[in-house]
């Protein structure tokens, strides 16, 4: 009989599509694993409301339980309380920029209108002078960036508060 | 009449007709970082569209799923304002309708987080996030462009010039609306659009561009007469459910 631990070992198993280097815990999408009346639900949040890896990522949890012979599983979506950047742990911060991926900065953007785009640095040359090409990016939870100094391109997966 | 679910199909026809007409610039964005821009943002809105629709046919209680509800009314049945289903003509004309929209859209939904209604309130809470995103980008475009060359100057303000018409409907009301007040489900119309005047003013002005003097407005969609342009959306957007009924990918 599986335990509550075992699962969460297993979710540790199941990537994010888009980003591969997370994992789905990394990425603080499951919010709750119970048993309830004999199966297992699992809780999951999106991260964008458009998130179109979220039907991927439901196949996949349920894909990886029942290759390691857990039945009776329900997946379960919730908004709220809603994901930020926050929700992201920091092994999965530390992989984002190992993967090239600038991790998001802790700076709560206060003024909606007018600001200045935070200071990303570099992933590859940890430069901090970096200019913003874009705010939308490859994927609706990233924003295209380029290092001033070595020219790399990159993606900042950016700051949602 | 189950004013919840009237409401709930205001919201999310408007996030699914602009989310449509934004989806429509996918391959013809004026430069790369731009047809990512809006096909992102386009994401956003047909996101929110999934949620809204999906909770407006619980909500309904015979069993209609989001996407029968997004592909299978007629249009008399879609209750988006009018403003959304406007065609996407130059960039500056589709920045202008973007910023109108998201400096209304911001306010309501920091408004519909305080909804007496959970789940509108975990779907208010969880889009203005986005929606926060939405309107840096639309505001600094239409000051980029107001601000700009004669030519992108003249263009939104032109855009301006047409698009204002349809601006007051977006605070439109009727027994609805009044229902729901009564509930704390949603909130002052006026105070949303003081906050939605606020911004516009501010931005437009950075933008050197002028509201149009003439006060004539539109109005039509909240109660299913709509534009001539929703017809041919639909006929797009419905296509292939029509032809095909039940087809999945």
């Amino acid at each position: 009989m599986v335990n509550k631990e075992r699962i969460w070992e297993l979710m540790e198993e199941v990537f994010d599509p888009e980003v591969p280097v997370l994992t789905i815990v990394d990425l603080g999408v499951v919010r709750d694993i119970e048993m309830v009346d004999d199966s297992w639900k699992i809780t999951i949040t999106p991260t964008y409301s458009g998130c179109p890896a979220m039907k991927r990522i439901e196949d996949d949890i349920l894909e990886k339980l029942a290759e390691n012979d857990v039945q009776n599983v329900s997946v379960d979506l919730v908004l709220s309380p809603a994901w930020t950047t926050d929700w992201l742990s920091e092994n999965g911060k530390r992989k984002l920029k190992e993967y090239g991926i600038a991790p998001p900065v802790d700076e709560v953007d206060k003024s909606v209108l007018f600001a200045e785009p935070p200071t990303v640095p570099c992933p590859k040359c940890d430069s901090k002078h970096t200019k913003m090409v874009s705010q939308f990016g490859s994927t609706a939870c990233k924003a295209h960036y380029q290092c001033q100094d070595c020219m790399e391109p990159f993606d900042y997966f950016k700051c949602l508060k | 009449m189950n004013t919840l679910f009237e409401y709930l199909v205001r919201l999310g026809d408007d996030s699914l007709i602009l989310g449509h007409r934004l989806s429509e610039w996918c391959g013809h964005g004026p430069i790369l970082e731009e047809d990512i821009a809006m096909t992102n943002i386009a994401l956003d809105l047909v996101g929110q569209a999934t949620s809204i629709l999906k909770y407006a046919g619980e909500v309904e209680g015979r069993g209609r799923s989001e996407d029968d509800i997004a592909f299978l009314r007629f249009e008399r049945e879609y209750r988006n304002a009018l403003l959304v289903e406007q065609p996407n003509e130059d960039f500056g004309v589709t920045m202008m309708r973007q910023f109108l929209f998201d400096a209304y859209r911001k306010p309501l939904f920091e408004q519909l987080t305080k909804s007496s209604d959970a789940q509108l309130a975990a779907i208010a809470e969880k889009s203005l996030k986005e929606t926060k995103y939405h309107l840096k980008h639309s505001a600094e475009w239409v000051i980029r462009l107001g601000d700009g060359t004669e030519e992108s100057h003249n263009r939104v303000q032109n855009a301006l010039n047409d698009l204002w018409r349809y601006t007051d409907e977006l605070f439109f009301e009727n027994e609805v609306d009044e229902d729901l007040r009564g509930k704390g489900v949603i909130f002052s119309s006026e105070e949303l659009k003081a906050s939605w005047s606020e911004v516009v003013e501010k931005v437009l002005e950075q933008a050197t561009l002028s509201i149009p003097d003439n006060g004539w407005q539109h109005d039509g969609g909240r109660r299913g007469l709509h534009s001539e342009h929703l017809g041919y959306i639909l006929a797009e957007l419905q296509y292939m459910q029509r032809a095909y009924p039940g087809m999945e990918w």
